[in-house]
């Protein structure tokens, strides 16, 4: 579904690489995460999955579309197929839960009775029904990181990246949201998410990439966090 | 698409809001530049309008000499009424020229004393011509003077004056160029104000939005979705300013009304209020241009999304 192909990504006018030689795939519904200490190229690995940035050599696959071929004016319908979730949540401060959520699907063009119908859903999903109406500053980090994981999933994208998504979180909340990230991929959604969290990669159990200095240096197939 | 449309909308007017002071400042700057817009409109129109009723005003006058036939006379009034470039010829026969002198001098007993000692009537017939345009009196008092110098044994053609009201309009028509230029000169500096004021306040209503901006682009919004309200707001800028400048020209036209029609016999409240849809439309359009153009340069220049 991902493919990476000998992706190199230089900064400086070339004399720093955040990327190097990087080449992986992953295949539809499969969970994984990447790990590596702070600096090593995890956030730049995302950033060229959703388009943020043009990698310097190589390329990147969603499926078939080379990703940094897609012409700017179709940017915004490629990154529909895509919810990110980010350590700073990225919430609006002057909306509610409901609206936040319902603010992407607006974007999306979807109808009001659409709206109406899967903003409610996707917060049961994250198990916030009883918070709709409350404001960002009205809620814990963990309700927040969901609340941003529901706006991710409401547009129902092929696929998720979540960015440190429990960075900010207590033990508790990092529960909570890696669940439900578990959840939304048992419901067939992949998910590529990047953490420095030990104890989140041996409870999932799942597919992990570590990296180093912009490299891949290990790709183990069920959950071990080797640094 | 009716839905996006009722989205952008919305969310045009809560950024005009929330950016209220800003918003204020553009819409103050537009305003200024269509009072000076529209002030420039009225005072070129009050001063075209004087200098056509000066021009109709304006004529040729030839006198000829009393001894002139009638047939010399006739020959040159047709002559002169055949120019293309003549609007009309006004014949004043020998008679009612002392007519009206008798008229004019009916209290001065010593002109009607000289008159009644002549046994003959002094005066003699007379032309006033009018042209089309003022610049045309030129050509044809050289052709009079033309007829005047050939005239072969006596001359007929007393006198030819055009000089009475050409000075009067020479220096209407240069205070006209004048103002022109000058409103011209006025105008492009506030255009080029209001452009980049409110070219700056959706450049900071933009900048106060970036978050919100990289959240529409991180979840797939289209270009117009983030665009739209901007260049809504523009457009906003430029409505709500024409709407002031015509409240604020309302009462100065309500003023101004009775003193125009005293000083230059034309009514500019009469005026405003015959023409108010075209004005409207100037002002409101200007106005909305104005906001546009700058929305839309602040846009493209600071949302490559
Ligand atoms: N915009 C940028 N300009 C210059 N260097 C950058 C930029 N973004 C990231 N880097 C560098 O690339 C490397 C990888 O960064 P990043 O992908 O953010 O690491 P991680 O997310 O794993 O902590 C770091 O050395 C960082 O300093
Ligand atoms: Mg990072």
């Amino acid at each position: 579904m991902i493919y990476f192909d000998n992706v190199s990504k230089l900064y400086n006018d070339g004399r720093s690489a955040a990327l190097q030689e990087v080449t992986f795939q992953v295949a539809p519904k499969e969970f994984v995460s990447i790990v590596g200490h702070s600096g090593a190229g995890k956030t730049t690995l995302l950033k060229m999955i959703i388009a943020e940035d043009k990698p310097s050599h190589g390329q990147v696959f969603f499926e078939s579309l080379d990703i940094h071929k897609i012409p700017r004016t179709k940017l915004p319908h490629y990154r529909r197929k895509i919810g990110t979730v980010f350590q700073d949540f990225k919430l609006l401060p002057h909306k509610t839960a409901y609206e936040n959520i319902a603010f992407a699907m607006e974007a999306n063009g979807r109808t009001d009775e659409e709206i109406h119908e899967n903003v409610p859903q996707a917060l049961s999903l994250v198990d916030l029904d009883d918070k709709a109406w409350n404001f960002p500053s009205e809620l814990s980090g963990g309700e927040k990181q969901r609340v941003a994981i529901a706006r991710a999933i409401v547009n129902q994208p092929d696929i998720i990246v979540a960015d440190e998504p429990t960075g900010n979180l207590d033990p508790i909340a990092t529960y909570e949201v890696v669940q439900i990230l578990r959840k939304i991929n048992d419901l067939g959604t992949t998910v590529i998410m990047t953490t420095h969290n030990k104890g989140v990669i041996d409870e999932l159990g799942r597919r992990v990439i570590t990296m180093d200095e912009g490299r891949i240096v290990r790709d183990d197939a069920t959950g071990k966090y080797a640094l | 698409m009716l839905t996006g449309i009722r989205r952008i909308v919305k969310a045009g007017f809560v950024g005009f809001w929330r950016n209220a002071y800003v918003s204020l400042a553009s819409v103050f700057v537009i305003t200024v530049a269509l009072f000076v817009i529209g002030s420039t409109m009225f005072i070129d129109q009050l001063l075209t309008t004087s200098l056509q009723s000066l021009q109709s005003k304006v004529d040729i006058n030839v006198y000829f000499v009393p001894s002139a036939s009638q047939d010399e006379v006739d020959a040159i009034r047709t002559a002169v009424a055949a120019l293309p470039d003549v609007a009309a010829v006004t014949y004043t026969s020998r008679e009612e020229a002392l007519a009206r002198y008798r008229e004019r001098n009916q209290n001065d007993e010593i002109a009607m004393q000289a008159l009644a000692e002549l046994d003959e009537n002094p005066l003699g017939a007379n032309l006033a011509i009018q042209a089309r345009e003022t610049s045309q009196y030129e050509n044809i008092a050289r052709f009079l003077e033309e007829r005047r110098d050939s005239a072969t044994q006596t001359p007929v053609i007393d006198e030819i004056n055009y000089e009475r009201n050409k000075e009067s309009i020479d220096a209407l028509t240069n205070i006209i160029g004048a103002v022109e230029q000058a409103s011209i000169a006025t105008m492009l500096v506030l255009i080029v104000a209001s452009i980049l004021i409110t070219f700056n306040t959706i450049r900071l209503a933009i900048y106060t939005a970036r978050e919100e901006i990289s959240i529409m682009r991180l979840v797939g919004a289209s270009n117009m979705f983030i665009r739209g309200p901007f260049m809504l707001q523009g457009v906003m800028y430029g409505l709500v300013a024409g709407v002031f400048s015509l409240m604020i020209f309302y009462p100065i036209m309500v003023w101004l009304g009775p003193r125009t029609e005293a000083f230059f016999e034309f009514n500019l409240f009469t005026y405003f209020i015959s023409n108010f849809s075209y004005i409207f439309g100037v002002l409101i359009g200007i106005g909305v241009v104005l906001g546009l153009i700058s929305s839309v340069l602040a846009v493209a220049r600071y949302l490559r999304v």
